[in-house]
């Protein structure tokens, strides 16, 4: 009776330990490999038209043709450019606004006028008048990211700014820092949890914000972007090309992410300011 | 005054207010006049809440007195700066995104505008000094609280300060921490010979640390005695223990008053603690 009773006990113990062992990344990557084996087979038995749904190995083909071929990657670049000059411009005016809000307090009326009036704006609704205004160009799309990318990293930032304790400000007043000082060296490092987490918000919103613009220029956009690839895909109904279109999307997403973990890794939970997770 | 030649403080009439996110509220400390003399350990004692260390933040120019003067160095005291070096009872008072040392190289790199170089040697010699260069290259958040303590009064030593400036610098560490740095504290006052103002409510450690102690009463806070404390270093003196009953007597028997109190007291007093009494 006994023996019966503490057997599977025993068993789901050594179970759990080992699931313990497996890498994360190793579920992760049967998790999806899971997924890709439905499609196949749902496209190998499920009678599905090719002209609507690609397979698996021809999204991969095609994935690896137009890699080789450059399109893909000449699309990518122009998408991460678009990415991150926006992003670029975001970041500056967002830290600025949040300064000048921290340290006047005309500053900070504004901000939070600013910031309840536009932060509600998706960024595609922006696009039109910032077409009407650039054109079919890149600069129509940087604005619409820059848009994008202020509100959440001011906002961020700010609530970093606010929330530096009163002991680290007295440190900063009794080394005398400058203003300059001050913010460089101790209300950024002190706020980057926070300017890391607004920072995460404004390349999500741009990201989308990027491919989505470039989906609506369409054809007309003769200077390309993942988007741009996907729409034109479709255009000349290659369901392969819209599925290895959608793949870098998804993996790029997934790289600045890890990206962002490796910045935090580096800096905030280095010196202890966010927990590992 | 014929001490005033050797002061390095001077407190008139200074009247300061309390004042929290930039609202003025009472007045909590009223009509202070004393001087510090160069070189001295001079220590503030008194009931929570009753003003210490809104006086101690006067002297390292956080705050601005309603009125009366605080002058350090024969000169008014306008705003904070490095010649008065703050050491907080604050764990959070090292910069957490510099390890040990570069927070000390830091805060010389900015206020003496040495080279990198210079600024290393000089922040080691204080590391060492305070007993704290094994945890030069660790990250603040990697050190015990005495640690971090010893590293922040590193930072305050190298800036070579007129006066140190010291919270309750002890006031959140366990007994045992707390004793040996008193010690240390002592021995690097011996080496360095820098005026130490340090705020405490402990009488031990006002005794013990203290060329002079001043006694504080709350509500308004007012002198309510200076106490010479310079002749009781060694623990187990009958001195020592004439003034630490001494300053017993002037701290706690204003906590009796002769009408009985509106609310009970509740928690246990302790014999040298007046944490618990408010």
């Amino acid at each position: 009776m006994s023996l019966g009773l503490s057997e599977p006990v025993v068993q789901s113990q050594a179970s759990a330990s080992k699931v313990r062992t497996v890498p994360k990344w190793l579920i992760y990557v049967l998790i999806g490999a899971g997924f890709i084996l439905l499609w196949q087979l749902y496209i190998s038995f499920g009678n599905v038209s090719p002209l609507l749904l690609a397979s698996p190995l021809a999204t991969a083909q095609q994935l690896f043709t137009d890699l080789r071929n450059g399109q893909l990657p000449g699309a990518t670049e122009v998408s991460l450019q678009n990415l991150a000059i926006g992003l670029g411009f975001g970041i500056l005016i967002g830290l600025i606004l949040a300064s000048l809000s921290t340290f006047s307090r005309p500053g900070r009326y504004l901000l939070t006028v600013l910031t309840a009036v536009f932060s509600p704006l998706p960024g595609i609704a922006i696009l039109p008048l910032a077409m009407l205004w650039f054109g079919l160009s890149p600069s129509a799309i940087i604005a619409v990211v820059v848009f994008g990318a202020i509100w959440p990293i001011s906002a961020n930032t700010e609530t970093g700014f606010r929330t530096i304790g009163a002991t680290t400000r007295m440190v900063a007043l009794n080394l005398g820092l400058s203003r300059i000082q001050t913010i460089r060296d101790v209300f950024l490092p002190a706020a980057l949890p926070h300017i890391i987490s607004g920072l995460r918000l404004a390349w999500a919103f741009g990201w989308r914000t990027v491919v989505g613009a470039e989906i609506v220029f369409g054809v007309a956009g003769s200077s390309g972007g993942l988007g741009w690839y996907i729409n034109n895909a479709s255009y000349f109904l290659n369901p392969p090309a819209i599925f290895a279109g959608l793949v870098v999307i998804s993996a790029l997403g997934v790289l600045l992410d890890t990206l962002f973990q490796w910045i935090e890794r580096q800096t905030i939970v280095k010196w202890g300011m966010k927990q590992a997770h | 005054m014929e001490e005033s030649a050797s002061s390095i403080v001077q407190l008139s009439h200074v009247y300061l207010d309390y004042i929290q996110d930039n609202q003025p509220g009472a007045t909590v400390v009223e009509d202070i006049s004393l001087s510090i003399k160069r070189g001295e350990k001079f220590v503030i004692i008194g009931p929570s809440g009753c003003g210490k260390t809104t006086l101690i933040k006067a002297i390292g120019g956080f705050l601005k007195p309603r009125r009366g003067e605080v002058l350090v160095n024969h000169q008014l005291v306008r705003q904070p700066g490095p010649d008065r070096a703050f050491v907080f009872q604050d764990f959070e008072q090292l910069f957490a995104w510099r390890t040990v040392l570069e927070n000390v190289v830091y805060a010389l790199r900015v206020t003496k505008h040495l080279s990198r170089r210079e600024a290393v040697a000089k922040a080691r010699f204080y590391l060492e000094l305070v007993e704290v260069a094994a945890a030069a290259d660790k990250y603040p958040h990697m050190l015990s609280g005495g640690m971090k303590q010893r590293a922040a009064l590193a930072r305050a030593l190298a800036l070579e300060p007129d006066i140190l400036l010291m919270d309750e610098p002890f006031g959140a560490l366990d007994a045992i921490t707390r004793n040996q740095l008193q010690l240390e504290l002592n021995e690097i006052w011996k080496r360095t010979g820098v005026t130490i103002v340090l705020v405490t409510h402990s009488i031990e450690e006002a005794v013990f640390l203290g060329h002079r102690v001043l006694v504080m009463s709350s509500s308004p806070a007012q002198i309510r005695e200076i106490v010479e404390t310079s002749q009781a270093e060694d623990l187990d003196s009958p001195a020592f223990a004439d003034l630490t009953k001494h300053l017993h007597s002037l701290l706690i028997r204003h906590k009796t008053p002769l009408n009985p109190p509106a609310e009970p007291i509740t928690g246990e007093i302790k014999a040298l603690e007046l944490s618990t009494v408010e």
